[in-house]
């Protein structure tokens, strides 16, 4: 590459910098970039741009296609709900209270991150199918998790619970509990304070863990197959549609379905982006 | 108080039910018929060459992250140049997107069918569904773990005592030995830590550029989806015991890299 070398020795110059290795470790990473990360998504831009939009829209309106992107997004919905909820839980028990177990929950809570997804998969369909410890105390009461919705639905959560957590809880130990108190003194209940003092600080935290964890549960493969039985128009999620299309060499097909995946995500990381710059100027805005 | 007891309550019982309980049971099906099929199951031939290519395959990747990892956190955080931020959006791009489109985005590019894969093709050189798909993949899942965790720790150790070094006369390469990598030590162990694990564990991704040859092009987490699908579920169990064993592992390494270094934060 020598015109890169010509560009980075022309910056060097240019800059000064007295520190050496510039042009080695940028060597170095602009080639990685380039090889590892630029190259194979511009494959796909590039097939998606090939594909023109009436191909685009004839393989996405496909029922089958439908129906896994149905699927594949209400339970991440869902899955999404639950962390959101019990990720705030989570992180503010861990953040606020000391008790026997503590650390180990704190621990606990990487667990989803270290654990291959696979295993994640069979540990839940163990756990949840009719002669698993769960599964066998839901089945007399009519209540099927594995081989169906709820089972993909718990399946996304296991693998972005830590999202959630993780990204709450620094703003609740940036919390401070002199606010709480003044709120707490001037006559609000404790509702009146969690909801008016406490959770409008905790928001920006709320939005990036929840969308951080739709945008993984949307992509979730691994953990998902194992326990969601995989029927077409009933469990198939997108993302193994896009594996199966791969398996057919029906590579326009897996890319339409992979763009839209994509599209989606990119769409909401953005919108998450605009709401906290939002959020933090009406919270500088108060101050 | 009353909500204090609600609250812990809740969290324990939702880390029990959705996280203690699916390791806990992955270990009690492996173990159902004695440790000795468990023995058995871990070292029958196709889930030992499995174990050997997933080693193989993070003994590749993780050096070539690591020289990446540092190469690029010295050129982000010691230089200004065009491009700089967009270099660190893309090199953090691989976190949000699925393995699975990943791998779909190599098999477009460096396929048989691909631009690069054809162009190799009469070459007789074939990039996916052999070692090299898998180690290309695992590069790109793997991407962001160095550089993310030396990143901060290189701005904030700053550049002074390296133009101190470099005025008395140290070459550049002493200086980030002597100098610079005495600084970022820990979060060079973390990243590796976590590079190492994700490697060992990805699934997705070289699902779809192994090729899935049995015996041959099988790595453990895809070995395990293999055995589970041909109902051999105490060896898949078996195999699910190895990772989840290095999973642990990794949490109790990340746990004494904390402990060792107090000063670093709780970023996943």
């Amino acid at each position: 590459m020598p015109a890169l070398q010509t560009t980075i020795g022309a910056l060097s110059r240019r800059r000064r910098s007295p520190l050496p290795g510039l042009g080695l470790s940028l060597g170095i990473t602009v080639t990685f970039v380039t090889l590892i990360v630029l190259v194979p998504l511009a494959g796909l831009f590039w097939q998606l741009a090939q594909l023109g939009p009436s191909d685009y829209l004839f393989i996405v309106s496909d029922p089958r296609t439908l129906a896994a992107l149905r699927i594949t997004i209400t339970a991440a919905a869902a899955a999404t709900l639950v962390n959101g909820t019990f990720g705030l839980i989570l992180a503010w028990v861990i953040v606020r209270y000391r008790f026997r177990g503590r650390a180990a929950l704190d621990a606990l809570v990487d667990l989803p991150f270290a654990l291959p997804t696979s295993v994640a998969g069979i540990a839940l369909v163990a756990l949840y199918s009719e002669n698993g410890w769960i599964g066998s105390l839901l089945e007399p009461l009519g209540l099927q998790v594995a081989y169906a919705w709820t089972g993909i639905v718990i399946a996304m959560t296991f693998t972005s619970i830590p999202f959630a957590v993780r990204a709450i809880q620094p703003l609740i130990e940036e919390l401070d509990p002199d606010e709480e108190a003044a709120a707490r003194t001037l006559g609000a209940s404790p509702a009146q304070t969690f909801l008016r003092v406490t959770m409008p600080q905790l928001l920006p935290g709320i939005l990036t863990g929840t969308g951080l964890s739709f945008v993984r549960s949307l992509g979730e493969f691994g953990a998902v197959i194992f326990i969601a039985g995989n029927r077409p128009f009933e469990t198939e999620v997108a993302s193994l549609l896009v594996r199966i299309r791969l398996d057919e060499f029906d590579y326009p097909a897996a890319s339409a379905i992979a763009g839209t995946l994509l599209g989606l995500s990119l769409i909401l990381l953005v919108a998450i982006n605009v709401a906290q710059t939002r959020i933090y100027r009406r919270l500088d805005g108060g101050a | 108080m009353m909500a204090r007891a609600v609250l812990i309550a809740l969290a324990l019982a939702f880390s029990v039910l959705f996280i203690v309980l699916p390791v806990a049971a992955i270990f009690t099906r492996a173990f159902a018929d004695g440790p000795g099929a468990w023995i058995a199951a871990v070292t029958e031939p196709e889930t030992l060459a499995a174990i050997r290519l997933t080693v193989l395959t993070a003994l590749i990747v993780v050096p070539v992250n690591i020289v990446f990892g540092l190469a690029a956190a010295w050129a982000i955080a010691r230089f200004r140049f065009p491009g700089r931020r967009a270099l660190l959006v893309l090199i953090e791009v691989p976190f949000a997107i699925s393995p699975i489109i990943a791998g779909l985005c190599f098999l477009l590019v460096y396929g048989a069918y691909g631009p690069v894969g054809g162009a190799l093709q009469p070459l007789g050189i074939q990039l996916m569904f052999n070692l090299t798909g898998i180690v290309l993949v695992s590069l790109f899942v793997t991407c962001p773990f160095v550089m993310r965790e030396v990143l901060p720790a290189l701005s904030v150790s700053g550049e002074d005592e390296e133009h101190a070094a470099l005025t008395l006369g140290a070459s550049g390469w002493q200086v980030f030995r002597l100098v610079t990598l005495p600084n970022i030590t820990w979060p060079l162990v973390y990243g590796a830590i976590l590079a190492t694990a994700r490697a060992i564990g990805e699934f997705g991704a070289v699902s779809v550029v192994s090729g899935a040859i049995r015996g041959q092009t099988m790595t453990l987490p895809l070995q395990i989806e293999l055995l589970y699908n041909d109902y051999n579920t105490t060896a898949a169990f078996a195999a699910a015991t190895v990772l989840a064993l290095l999973a642990l592992v990794t949490l109790v390494l990340r746990g004494i890299v904390d402990a060792i270094q107090p000063a670093r934060g709780a970023t996943p």
